[in-house]
């Protein structure tokens, strides 16, 4: 694995459609995802983005980090604008009058914009089953207006509005688990990714994008300004999520859920959380509940992954 | 993009303010946000390219070498390179130095 | 050969859109416009329209997917009314300011709470400075005239804005009247293919909807200013095409009987039709009366406005809306606004009346008209007047 790892960055395309002079803070895990994401849609795509650091980041008028189409009209409705563009395109083909063609029609939103605010919005767009791809880039809180807690916010996470403090433990509810809402909607492709796993992700991605009907991707973007760690550690950082079991990489084809990295033991969950300053504060007792509750959300991930290879 | 945001006029602006140069943005310089830079001892590189795969600029290039090396215009200092290179090819050190 | 058939103008409008040729059509079912989406649906149901028909979840997401429709360089039409305009409400302001035509119709509906289904103009007014085009109108092939000069405006290359065309839910949504309807090929020549000018599309990479900092943001907002005004020379032109092609004329600021009238009616929508009873009925009196209707809203037609009312002693302004708290009804205010530098122009009295579906019959306008008098004569404590309501 290590092997085929160091040696398979050959392979990828160097050719990026999100490019270097972009606004992201320093270590961005979101700017990362977004560069490779892009690497595995190429050209022939339409993104509809919403609100959020990477709609900041990359387009201050008069300019722009896209090489791709792309639009930006508001916060929660990235899908829905997704939608409209893919029966546009399918009736403007069908008629005619523009070349019958593979556009990827994809929409992308943080955490906020997907299981927060325009989660309605991708709900009607997945029900109604538009071939699009949605890409969620998770960071877990509103990084873009200074850190606010999300609903994809973890447990105990201090935020601006989660804060921890003499009566607060931080964010008091537990990740709402958005690729299992997606799943939900009976959708063709649902998975999970991070950019510390570039191949998957790529290749996830891709796969969504081949997808005919809605997929969905979910990718762990870790925010060195948000999280409070050393802009270094963004790659470790994701891979311990993974190695956790706090985030395991899996997809739902179909239905049937895969589990894509398995491992004979997870890592504590402190190996993680304590590289974090919005952990910082938790108490013994609740690392101990928090590693409870990882470990059994890992089995049941675990055995709907096992019961579907049967 | 020959008019910089405080040149451009309303007459200037396309339908709707909408960019028609794709990837202009590459004119904008990130490099002075850097409070730190990498250095090379490029003895030890095996030229993977795991670097170019991780950097959230994309601003690692192969020079005539072969070797990777980050684009000081862009580069913000991040260090995530220097920490993935699976040879330690790459060292942060402060700009000050 | 056109021809004239009797129809309820909901489903006149979807025979309209149909004429039109619309590739997408976003929609979300709210009374009283739901007989036009449904007539949309069962078109492109049975294969009548060639169009995607989009049943999206909420208003906001119907916009939101014409702003994507148009954006790729689809032809796009949605409808709405009351509660519906105002979930859209800031996905308009992105339509008009990004320069994406689309068409959308209005079934006029009061606002919440108490709830109310029926129609008055409080959504309308809430929407004004959304920066879209908007044009009334007073019946069934005012709306279905309009709705081919909404699509030519819209995508006109010079203009590239949203068009809203109002119609008074119920009162003119759910009606059956004689409709005439052109030929498709007369329609086509009237309205050429939409060509949005930079389109999304792999081919040639845009942006569209970046941020503006404050060093370009106004810029921004002013070229929208500026186009959304010179805006009507075009739509003036494609209803005077329209006028040519199919004999029936439209202007910003319609008048009926205002010759030598000293008091002037102002209405907007199909309660204008009873109020033109009421006029012949007092003309038939000997009185000097006249009804002067907006048919543009947005751009404001201060030119042709002042023109019809400058040597009138009297206006007065029926509202079908409450600014709350404000100078009284949201149309009389810009009515006043628009005369107060004039040297020459007639007293001003705002009526506020039919809200919430609530009737004006003829003797109403009639006692309107009569109260406006007075008060232009002797003065009113008042900002505005509420009509019929008990007291």
């Amino acid at each position: 694995m290590q092997n085929y790892n160091v040696y398979v960055p050959r392979l990828v395309t160097k050719k990026d459609t999100f490019v270097p002079g972009h606004r992201a803070c320093i270590g961005c895990g979101e700017a990362l995802a977004v560069r490779l994401a892009c690497k595995a849609l190429g050209q022939n795509v339409i993104i509809a983005s919403a609100t959020g650091c990477m709609e900041i980041v990359s387009s201050p008028l008069p300019t722009t980090s896209w090489k791709v189409p792309w639009i930006h009209t508001l916060f929660e409705n990235a899908a829905a604008v997704a939608s409209g563009i893919e029966s546009g395109l399918k009736m403007l083909m069908k008629k005619g009058r523009i070349a019958e063609q593979e556009i990827t029609v994809v929409a992308m939103a943080g955490d906020g914009g997907t299981s927060d605010i325009g989660i309605q919005a991708l709900s009607g767009a997945m029900e109604r089953g538009h071939n699009f791809l949605y890409l969620c880039f998770d960071n877990e809180a509103y990084m873009n207006t200074g850190i606010q807690r999300s609903s994809a916010t973890p447990f105990g996470a201090s935020t601006t509005t989660s804060p921890a403090g003499k009566q607060s433990i931080g964010q008091a509810s537990w990740k709402k688990n958005m690729p299992a809402i997606a799943a939900a909607h009976n959708i063709p492709y649902v998975a999970t990714a991070c950019p510390s796993y570039p191949f998957d992700l790529i290749e996830k991605v891709e796969k969504g994008a081949k997808t005919p009907g809605p997929a969905y991707v979910h990718i762990l973007s870790v925010c060195p300004t948000g999280w409070r760690c050393p802009t270094d550690l963004t790659v470790r950082m994701g891979r311990l999520a993974v190695e956790t079991g706090i985030f395991p990489l899996y997809e739902v084809e179909n239905g049937q859920y895969k589990l894509n990295f398995d491992f004979p033991e997870l890592r504590p969950v402190t190996d993680y959380m304590k590289l974090q300053g919005r952990f910082r504060h938790l108490s013994e007792d609740l690392l101990v509940k928090i590693q409870q509750r990882v470990t059994a959300d890992y089995a049941s991930l675990k055995e709907k992954a096992s019961d579907d290879e049967k | 993009m020959a008019k910089s945001e405080g040149e451009l006029t309303w007459r200037d602006l396309e339908i709707g303010a909408i960019v028609t140069e794709p990837g202009n943005a590459a004119q904008y310089k990130t490099g002075d946000w850097r409070s730190q830079r990498t250095t090379y001892d490029f003895t030890k590189c095996i030229k993977c390219g795991l670097c170019q795969i991780y950097c959230p600029e994309g601003c690692i290039q192969q020079n005539d070498d072969g070797h990777f090396e980050a684009n000081v215009f862009y580069c913000k200092g991040c260090g995530i390179c220097a920490r993935e290179c699976p040879t330690r090819v790459i060292t942060m050190v402060l700009e000050e130095e | 050969m056109a021809k004239k058939v009797g129809m309820e103008v909901s489903v006149a409008i979807g025979e309209a859109v149909k004429l039109a040729n619309a590739d997408v059509v976003a929609a979300y079912p709210i009374t009283p416009q739901t007989h036009i989406v449904e007539h949309l649906a069962e078109l492109v149901a049975d294969g009548e329209l060639d169009a995607a028909y989009i049943p999206v979840e909420s208003e906001h997401s119907a916009m939101s997917a014409c702003l994507g429709s148009a954006a790729v360089g689809a032809r796009t039409f949605t409808a709405t009314a009351g509660q519906g305009l105002e979930l859209m409400h800031e996905v308009l302001y992105v339509a008009s300011s990004m320069r994406l035509p689309l068409v959308m119709t209005v079934a006029n509906r009061a606002l919440s709470s108490p709830l109310s289904v029926w129609g008055d103009h409080s959504d309308v007014m809430a929407v004004r400075d959304t920066g879209w085009i908007q044009l009334f109108t007073e019946n069934g092939q005012e709306v279905v005239d309009n709705v081919f000069c909404a699509f030519r405006i819209a995508e006109d290359r010079k203009v590239l804005l949203p068009v809203m065309v109002h119609l008074d839910g119920f009162h003119l949504s759910h009606v059956i009247e004689p409709i005439v309807f052109p030929e498709q090929s007369a329609v086509d020549r009237f309205l050429p293919t939409n060509k949005y000018p930079l389109p999304l599309h792999p081919d040639k990479p845009v942006t569209m909807g970046d941020f503006a900092p404050p060093i370009i943001y106004s810029e921004a907002k002013w070229a929208q200013e500026v186009n959304l005004r010179a805006s009507k020379e075009i739509i003036l032109q494609t209803w005077q095409e329209f006028g040519k092609a199919f004999g029936r004329h439209y202007s910003p600021v319609e008048s009926y009987k205002t010759e030598d009238a000293k008091v002037l009616l102002l209405t907007m929508g199909s309660f204008s039709e009873t109020a033109m009873t009421v006029i012949d009925k007092l003309r038939g009196e000997g009185r000097k009366v006249g009804l002067v209707r907006f048919r543009l809203w947005r751009p404001f037609p201060f030119e042709e406005f002042r023109q019809a009312v400058r040597d009138a002693e009297t206006l007065i302004v029926v509202d079908r809306a409450l600014s709350f708290g404000g100078p009284g009804g949201p149309v009389c205010s810009e009515v006043k606004s628009a005369l107060y530098d004039e040297a020459k122009k007639p007293k001003v009295v705002s009526f506020v009346a039919g809200l919430g579906g609530r009737d004006i019959t003829p003797a109403g306008f009639e006692t309107i008209i009569n109260k406006g008098i007075e008060i232009a004569q002797k003065g009113s404590p008042n900002e505005f007047e509420i009509f019929g309501v008990r007291d």
